[in-house]
């Protein structure tokens, strides 16, 4: 052991000696020490080699079947979403509720390239569109919204707090930044398991602050875990700007330290993010280790209902609205690739009528009966 | 096909709000996303988005309308008919399916007059202020007074606070002393703690107390445990403060009360008043304190409106249960929102000839059980009500006391009367059900008084 010891230090020394004359011998002023030199460039290409894959080909090459069915999930997500704001004014949504119009392409695009029910998903409290985006039917999705004994958890979960198991999505969550260990420990499973499958966590700007998810980078790194760090950056955590809380806001270099390989995507396109989404998936499933992506996208509405949004101007959102809406993008494509306009309202309508099914449902449904306030605390009974 | 627009519920506690402004008039187009009006609620101003497209039909209620009530009908659109598919919104729903009213319905009710604080001499001036408001007035009086203290934590400074108690804070103090964090409890606690031990006098704002559990270590143990482990060099003055407890139908993640896991650390204060005046007196004795505080407040109460006396420095004693109600048949303990249910349970007591007495704890470490012992050996009959689980409570402990120290007192058994032994549910069926109310509190003195 001394000896393997002693080996590295004199294997240290060698390659000091050789920065120093290097470094010497560069007449470049800022010329950094020759063992980062050496060393970054090798660890920059692994870090950056997915970037490098994905600006090969930036766009996923979608058949015009495909790309509709995103589009009517993407728009799915969004009538559901402003229906959802309109029950809340009549009260029959409380508490928090957390809206993810704007941020439509994101969870189409990121879940249409996993393999469903094997794959596994976890989130924060801003849920409803990765649920919408696993096909998970909108009524109870509704009726979990209005606290009803119909809801995905029978009422008892709410707006933040949603599950499906069948489909593998793990929720949900109320605490910024607890799905990202969590996440990881889906990823430990499906190694454990070996299972094949692997995990997609998505986490925002602000919850990548906390430092539980750099705990997490580190282990899923040293070991191997198959997961997708997914950071949906829309820009803010409820009235923080990402300037104000970030010292690096290019957040797909969060993972660096960790040997982690970033990609920044467009979260604005759906292609573009499903495209992103395979090549980090591959990686991933092949065996690689973790794969960090930082989605920049944007949310229209406020952090949750009850936010006056007074730290950003009407411009600043009507601007990205007109200029970088993922729906009407793809809708405008849509049309270029020859759909007709009256098949896209017809489509607009049935959506409509399909959210406005959910909310009527969502509203005439029962409430949860009393004995519900008992079930599910613990599994055993003892 | 025309469309009733209803007055928005905007906020989770919000009943009522007002109409500041309509951005639209009668015969405009509206798309969905164009501002029609900004509505004033509880807590802010928010613009009011339209969902249908049409034309603005009916105007009818106008701007600078106040306390007009959530689902009240402000103005009719007349829609295209072929972009609205949706039906008009039903009016309200099924009385059986009807949410439960919000819990705040309370808030509007002026808070029973509580007996006069000993400290206060009488013949002071009184004023009207929400337990906000006289949050924020002690932590601006304590910066003015003492150049130490600072306040950091999530969305203090620009946005005001998440709760609006570090109101124009940063506009009078600036940013070296109102600071927003990223959203980073344990690192920011941490820095919080050390800065103590450096001699500064920080506030720690957790947005609530459920995330104050990514930093508990921090309270526990860097905070608490430094001064005796230190042999008395190190002293940690900081001031962890925030809301705890149930909101309104927040779920199960964002509704606990850590009254009694704090309660349960020596070498922390844990402060969790009820009304405006003792949130005022005891956050600035807190501040001033050279131990570490832990101040629970309670979202559904920073609205309520109190009397306070107009002091030049109103600071309370830190340890002091308080006599909110003298009564002389049973006593009731509680603390923080539970006072204003006992408060009103003693109301409906006393129409079925039940003498009650109320007793706000104030603070829950250490324990005032002084007060406690000599209410019963009065009223021989105890009843606490805590909005809170009921295993290892600050209910089981004030049990404890009465038992162990007030037992030849006790004509009954002591109650408890807590939340339901369950995560809070979201449902507003099962969440009513799970909260303690009043209605139990006069049950439980029945029971404890033999009626
Ligand atoms: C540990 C913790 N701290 C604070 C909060 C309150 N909170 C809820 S969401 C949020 C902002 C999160 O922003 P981001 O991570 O960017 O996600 P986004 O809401 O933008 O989707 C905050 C501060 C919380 N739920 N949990
Ligand atoms: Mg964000």
């Amino acid at each position: 052991m001394p000896c393997a010891v002693l080996r590295r230090a004199r294997r240290r020394n060698d390659l000091l000696a050789k920065a120093a004359s290097k470094s010497a011998a560069s007449s470049k002023k800022n010329a950094e020490p020759a063992v980062t030199d050496s060393a970054a460039s090798d660890d920059n290409f692994a870090l950056r080699s997915l970037q490098d894959e994905h600006a090969r080909q930036k766009r996923f090459d979608a058949s015009t079947e495909e790309f509709l069915e995103f589009y009517q999930k993407m728009l799915l997500i969004r009538r559901f979403e402003e229906r959802a704001g309109q029950l809340y004014g009549l009260g029959l949504i409380g508490g928090f509720c957390h809206l993810y119009i704007g941020q439509e392409a994101v969870a189409v695009g990121i879940q249409s390239a996993l393999d469903e029910g094997k794959d596994s998903v976890i989130t924060g409290y801003r849920d409803h569109g990765h649920m919408l985006a696993y096909g998970i039917d909108p009524k109870i999705i509704m009726a979990e919204l209005t606290g009803r004994q119909a809801g995905i958890s029978h009422g008892k979960g709410g707006s933040m707090h949603m599950f499906s198991t069948d489909h593998a999505f793990y929720g949900g969550h109320g605490i910024v930044g607890a799905q990202v260990p969590l996440g990881a420990g889906l990823a430990f499973a499906h190694k454990y398991r070996e299972d094949g499958g692997v995990c997609v966590a998505y986490f925002g700007d602000g919850a990548a602050n906390q430092g539980q998810v750099y705990e997490t980078f580190n282990m899923a790194s040293l070991w191997g875990l198959p997961i997708v760090f997914v950071i949906e950056n829309n820009q803010y955590a409820m009235g923080t700007s990402v300037k104000r809380s970030s010292a690096e806001t290019h957040f797909y270099r969060r993972g660096t330290a960790f040997r982690i390989p970033g990609m920044q995507v467009d979260g604005m396109d759906v292609l573009e993010v499903r495209q992103a989404t395979e090549i980090a998936v591959k990686h991933v499933r092949e065996g690689n280790g973790p794969v960090l992506m930082e989605l920049s996208t944007y949310r229209y509405r406020g952090h949750s209902m009850s936010d006056p949004a007074k730290y950003r101007t009407r411009e600043e959102v009507d601007g990205v609205r007109q200029t970088r809406d993922p729906i009407e993008h793809a809708k405008a494509e849509l049309i270029e690739r020859g759909i007709a306009e009256d098949k896209l309202k017809q489509i607009d309508a049935d959506i409509r009528a399909r959210v406005t099914e959910a909310a009527d449902f969502a509203e005439n449904s029962p409430e949860p009966a009393p004995s519900e306030l008992y079930t599910d605390v613990l599994v055993g009974s003892y | 096909m025309s469309i009733e627009l209803k007055m928005p519920a905007l906020s989770p506690t919000m009943e009522e709000g007002t109409l500041s402004k309509w951005l639209v008039k009668e015969g405009d187009e509206v798309k969905s996303g164009d501002i029609l009006a900004e509505i004033e609620t509880d807590k802010a101003t928010m613009e009011f988005e339209a969902v249908d497209e049409g034309t603005i039909g009916k105007i009818v209620v106008p701007e600078g309308t106040e306390g007009v009530k959530v689902g009240t009908v402000i103005a009719v659109i007349g829609g295209d008919g072929e972009a609205v598919s949706a039906p008009a919104p039903a009016a309200a729903p099924a009385p059986a399916e009807a949410p439960a009213p919000a819990p705040a319905a309370k808030a509007e009710k002026p808070a029973a007059a509580p007996a006069a604080d000993p400290e206060i001499p009488a013949g002071t001036n009184m004023i009207t202020v929400t337990v906000r408001e006289a949050l924020r007035d002690a932590m601006a009086e304590e910066m003015r007074r003492d150049d130490r203290v600072f306040v950091m934590g999530e969305e203090v400074a620009e946005y005001q606070g998440a709760y609006k108690v570090t109101q124009g804070l940063l506009e009078e103090f600036g940013a070296k002393r109102v600071i927003d964090t990223p959203i980073t409890e344990y690192g920011f606690a941490g820095i919080g703690t050390g800065a103590a031990m450096g001699g500064l006098r920080p506030i720690v704002e957790f947005m609530t107390f459920n995330f104050a559990m990514q930093a508990i270590d921090h309270i526990i143990n860097s905070a608490a445990k430094t001064n005796y482990m230190s042999g008395g060099q190190m002293r940690c003055p900081v001031v962890f403060r925030g809301p705890n407890g149930a909101a309104s139908r927040v779920g199960a993640q964002h509704s606990q009360n850590y009254g009694p896991w704090y309660a349960s650390v020596p070498g922390l204060i844990v402060i969790a008043p009820y009304d405006a005046s003792d949130a005022k007196g005891l956050l600035k004795a807190a501040i001033r304190c050279d131990d570490p505080v832990v101040f629970l407040e309670n979202e559904l109460v920073y609205g309520r409106h109190f009397e306070l006396a107009q002091l030049d420095d109103h600071v309370l004693p830190i340890g002091k249960a308080r006599i909110v109600r003298e009564g002389k048949d049973v006593t009731i303990v509680s603390y923080s929102i539970g006072v204003g249910l006992a408060l009103e349970a003693a109301e409906t007591l006393a129409g079925e000839g039940i003498d009650a007495e109320v007793i706000d704890l104030r603070t829950l470490r250490p324990l005032d059980t002084e007060t406690v012992l000599k209410s019963l050996a009065k009223t021989n009959r105890v009843v606490v009500a805590e909005e809170g689980w009921p295993q290892c409570s600050i209910a089981s402990e004030i049990v404890a006391v009465c038992m162990e120290q007030g037992f030849d007192d006790l004509d009954a058994p002591v109650a408890r009367v807590c939340n339901e032994d369950v995560p809070l549910p979201y449902a507003a069926n099962l969440e009513k059900m799970a909260l303690v109310d009043a209605a139990r509190i006069v049950e439980a003195a029945k029971k404890v008084c033999y009626r």
